[in-house]
């Protein structure tokens, strides 16, 4: 039982509970004290550390938006983020409420009135923004990895195909982000014409910026994984007469997972750094918009909230890499040892 | 004798950046149904090539295998393959590398009920009833080659193909599965052609042992026909007059006649790059 524990622990990379479990459990007190102070102790105490020098630091910068805000001045503008968000979370109940109660009663003047339910409209606060941008990025690494996946393993199956293509990969991989967005917006509007859009041109802009400029990885990954597959595993394939979809799903996509699973998730971390820089310009309402707006407006808060939306970028990042070596672990069949 | 298997003039050459190599030239061998056949030479002679010819995974660059009078054109599951490193899927169980050939080779002839008691019947045989839903990173090295040896005789070869089968295994364990195999052969007749290293191993279960000449442009140098009773067992066989005068024929052929070309020639590149066997002691 606590075996199992601490090897889920262990696979999902919660190394830091691993004393605690311990501990409860009455294994060497010592040992695990040591462990404790290794895993957890050390970090907090870089963490307090990083957070005093950015204090006395940032007391000494003055900017046109007056001081760099320290620590503390972060902490209340993002407690100004979760007031604003609840007020308007408040706002939206009131106004379906209102509408609801206007609605009832005109039903009840005329039966047969027409009533027109409308959404609300008010201003994302923060939060929204956040998951536009986590909807916005994994659209955009679903859509890389469906074009990269299978292109991958086309090219790790004929290398005439990767050596026809390989050129290619290796110019396009490297462009960055801003080079791309002009193009593809002028493309999305040009091509993406409705006059009832499901999604908006912005959030497509930016979502296939992160395609771009992401899917190389996995593209690159899933190539050398399928090419490096042990011949005599294919070979099997051979004798046993699979038919070549079979011998693309039973063998070469299983062999290559842990590979492929490394090139998505180095996708999926490019993906976020990259959609970051395309909402700032595709103007699409996530987290990048937000930056992009509060540089804009310039009040004495501005620094702090965008310090804010930096901390939760970088968090969002580390839980997305997180997700995926989890994922990674559970579903491949071999991971290297040292990332266990 | 009938000729079951006929491997008839069989050369190959390899494309290399320094023009064609060639491996074989001129390999002759009529196999009758039933029979136990080693190839016996030095590391780099081509018997694996042979054996990859007779499989389909290689193209013959003149002659041609002919299998109960019909040409060999592909692999297929009629000259099923026990690799050396066993290459068992390791995403898989054992029952499900099984399962994997039987499905694909009785499609549409056996039901699944059918199929399931015929992988537990190959599972049996080699005696891995007992971890047949494990996967191989669970079980031995022994116990890994036996599942590639239940998953070959699955497929109900007309020829069984063995590419050093137990070359990476520990005496013991060795010794062991070859005694299953001596077993499963006394049950069911199979024609066998196995590669190995091993002058035991071949004197102990073959009814021919096929001697190759060091390549390049390698060939059949000398066949010995092994006339031991069968059963035979290894114990007695150890003091036993005959079998040792077949030990010491091989030897003799080996270190006399076709000295090792890493000891003449120094380090020689191997005729095809091979893949190490991953030394997973048992």
């Amino acid at each position: 039982m606590k075996d199992k524990l601490i090897h889920s622990l262990e696979t999902f990379g919660l190394t830091p509970m691993v004393p605690i479990v311990r501990l409860a459990s009455g294994e060497n007190p010592k040992q695990q004290f040591q462990d404790l102070f290794e895993k957890l102790g050390l970090p907090l105490i870089a963490i307090v550390a990083f957070l005093l020098l950015w204090s006395v630091s940032a007391a000494n910068v003055q900017t046109s938006l007056g001081q760099l805000p320290g620590p503390s001045q972060v902490l209340e503008q993002y407690h100004g983020l979760v007031a604003e968000h609840k007020e308007e979370r408040e706002k939206e109940v009131a106004f379906y409420e209102r509408q609801e109660a206007r609605n009832a009663k005109k039903l009840a003047a005329n039966p047969d009135a027409v009533v027109k339910i409308r959404p609300y409209t008010g201003k994302p606060t923060f939060f929204n923004q956040i998951f536009t941008s986590l909807y916005t990025v994994f659209t955009g690494f679903v859509l890389g990895s469906l074009i990269a996946i299978p292109l991958g393993v086309a090219c790790g199956l004929n290398k005439r195909l990767y050596s026809a293509v390989s050129p290619l990969i290796q110019v396009l991989k490297p462009v960055s982000p801003l080079a791309w967005l002009p193009i593809v917006t002028m493309v999305v509007s040009a091509v993406y014409v409705s006059s009832d859009p499901m999604f908006s041109k912005s959030f497509v802009t930016s979502a296939i910026t992160v395609t771009l400029c992401s899917m190389w990885p996995t593209l690159i990954n899933t190539a050398i994984g399928v090419a490096s597959i042990d011949k005599d595993w294919l070979n099997v394939g051979r004798v046993i007469r699979l038919h070549w979809t079979k011998q693309v799903t039973k063998i070469a996509i299983p062999a290559s997972l842990p590979m492929i699973f490394t090139g998505l998730r180095i996708s999926l971390g490019i993906g976020w750094m990259v959609l970051i820089a395309a909402e700032m310009l595709a103007q699409n309402p996530g987290l990048g918009k937000f930056v992009w707006d509060e540089f804009q407006n310039g009040s004495s808060n501005s620094l702090g909230r965008i310090m804010v939306a930096v901390i939760v970028i970088g968090i969002i990042g580390y839980i997305l890499d997180w997700l995926m070596l989890s994922l990674q672990k559970v579903i491949s069949h071999s991971t290297p040892e040292g990332a266990r | 004798m009938s000729h079951y298997l006929d491997i008839d003039h069989v050369g190959i050459e390899f494309p290399t950046k320094n023009g064609p190599f060639r491996a074989l030239q001129g390999v002759d061998l009529k196999i009758a149904k039933g029979e136990f056949i080693s190839l016996i030479g030095h590391s780099g002679c081509g018997k694996s090539t042979v054996l990859n010819i007779v499989a389909g995974l290689y193209g013959a660059t003149e002659g041609g295998v002919v299998l109960e009078s019909k040409e060999v054109s592909e692999p297929g599951p009629d000259r099923a393959v026990v690799f050396q490193n066993h290459s068992l899927l390791p995403w898989l169980t054992a029952y499900q590398n099984v399962e994997l050939a039987v499905k694909e080779v009785f499609k549409g002839k056996l039901n699944r009920s059918e199929m399931h008691e015929w992988i537990e019947h190959n599972l049996e045989l080699v005696h891995m009833s007992h971890a047949m839903h494990k996967r191989p990173d669970e079980i031995s090295g022994g116990m890994k080659q036996r599942v590639g040896i239940a998953r070959a005789l699955a497929m109900q070869p007309k020829v069984l193909l063995m590419d050093e089968p137990f070359g990476a295994l520990d005496a013991l364990t060795r010794a062991h599965l070859q005694d299953s195999l001596m077993e499963i052969q006394q049950e069911l007749n199979n024609t066998v052609i196995m590669i190995t290293h091993d002058v035991d191993e071949a004197v102990l279960l073959s009814d021919r042992i096929v001697m190759m000449t060091n390549g390049p442009a390698a060939t059949i140098g000398e066949i010995l026909k092994v006339e031991l009773e069968r059963p035979r067992n290894r114990v007695e066989l150890a003091d036993n007059a005959e079998y040792n005068h077949y030990r010491s024929q091989v030897l003799k052929f080996l270190y006399e006649r076709q000295r090792n070309p890493a000891q003449t020639e120094g380090k020689k590149k191997s005729v095809k790059p091979r893949l190490v066997g991953k030394g997973e002691a048992a």
